[in-house]
């Protein structure tokens, strides 16, 4: 008897030039209901200059239980940061 | 994994004071009693709007009717806030409602007290949201992810609730005598009704001792019904008005008041249906969700019209 429409993800830009980020979901029947109901619900004080909205069920996320076998290939690769590397103190900060 | 090995994740994750989001494998306890909370606590949000719609075309001042208006459009915002975090534990917005508009599900019992005279508009955006700030601004910290991150959104806008409510208040309690009384009336009757809210005392509380384990509140009913009062008692002092509690009094010892408990008879009378608004506020709402049947149903055709259209350009 599901008569709320399907559940819409909400990301919200919070000035140009920064990234959008996930600030809660929603019920909408389509696309456009969800933006409007985005823009009703999430910047009632200007909480955002740009939204983005994504069926719920488009999302493709990740699980926890594969958190220790997902991840660990960069756990190893100390290389990877900045820190790894000597440099000389008479140069400074690099 | 077994079963143990998931639980000691899950208590090893509460005790670094780490948050559970809702893929983690998770106790079925702290998933009802988080569905329960949660929705219990939408809930209290679209009812919440019902007392102080009651004066949205009755506001004295324009400036006092765009200022109800924008405050019940947040308490609705806040209850659908609450239903999306409940949702991600796997129960439909359908069962919830339907839970709400059977009086299966429960509500906050305060939103059963009928609203009189303007003074009350400011008596519970005052004291109401005050009270329920004091809760909110707790579970900001609670474990469940999607709950936290709902509160820490509500208790930005929640201040602005609470600050006109005290603005109406000052209005009346420095204005004329007659609106001084018709402040201190409200007063009286929203003291005890407010103390409620923070739920029955540790002792006779069945569900406190799981929700502070679980950490999914941080404080006890007492501690926080006990920072109400120290809080509030300089705010009705400033007002010239006074606490309608003849016990109220400073104990230095304990560095807070001591007062008299509310009624908790009156307050299990209420939550098992007998306050004198339930029939109204569950009428109400279930008229408001039989009306807008047809809005959802067109909502639907359309979009499923429209979508048959894409498709066939």
């Amino acid at each position: 008897m599901d008569n709320q429409g399907p559940v819409w993800e909400v990301f919200l830009q919070k000035k140009a030039g920064q990234p959008f980020v996930h600030c809660g979901s929603l019920h909408a029947f389509d696309k456009e209901m969800a933006l409007e109901n985005a823009r009703d619900l999430y910047t009632r004080r200007g909480e955002g200059c740009s939204i983005w909205v994504v069926p719920s069920n488009a999302i493709v996320a990740s699980s926890p239980e594969d958190f220790g076998p997902f991840f660990e290939p960069s756990n190893d690769k100390v290389y990877r940061h900045p820190t790894f590397y000597q440099i000389p103190d008479a140069i400074g900060h690099m | 994994m077994e079963i143990n090995k998931f639980e000691d994740v899950f208590e090893g994750k509460l005790a670094k004071n780490e948050m559970i989001e809702p893929k983690d494998w998770m106790p079925e306890n702290y998933r009802k009693h988080l569905i329960r909370q949660i929705s219990q606590h939408a809930h209290s949000e679209i009812i919440g709007m019902l007392p102080e719609g009651n004066w949205i075309t009755r506001a004295p001042s324009l400036r006092a009717k765009v200022v109800l208006l924008a405050k019940v459009q947040d308490e609705g915002g806040h209850g659908l806030y609450l239903y999306t975090a409940a949702e991600t534990l796997g129960v439909t917005r359908d069962e919830l409602l339907n839970n709400l508009h059977t009086g299966k599900a429960k509500y906050s019992s305060i939103f059963n007290y009928p609203t009189l005279t303007w003074a009350d508009i400011g008596a519970v955006g005052w004291l109401v949201d005050g009270a329920a700030i004091m809760n909110q601004v707790m579970l900001q910290r609670s474990s469940y992810g999607p709950y936290s991150r709902a509160m820490v959104r509500i208790c930005k806008e929640e201040s602005f609730h609470q600050r006109q409510g005290y603005e109406i208040m000052t209005h009346l309690a420095f204005g004329t005598n007659d609106q001084k009384e018709m402040a201190q009336d409200a007063l009286n009757r929203w003291w005890y009704p407010t103390m409620m809210m923070f739920g029955p005392p540790d002792s006779e509380s069945p569900n406190s001792e799981n929700a502070v384990k679980w950490r999914i509140k941080r404080e006890t009913n007492d501690q926080l019904r006990q920072r109400f009062v120290d809080q509030t008692v300089r705010q009705v002092e400033y007002l010239g008005l006074t606490v309608p509690d003849a016990h109220l009094k400073w104990n230095e010892a304990k560095n807070g008041y001591d007062f008299t408990e509310p009624n908790w008879v009156e307050f299990k009378n209420i939550i098992s249906g007998n306050g004198p608004c339930n029939k109204e506020r569950l009428a109400a709402r279930n008229k408001a969700h039989d009306e807008g049947k047809w809005v959802r149903e067109a909502a639907q055709v359309f979009a499923k019209k429209r979508s048959e259209v894409y498709e066939a350009a």
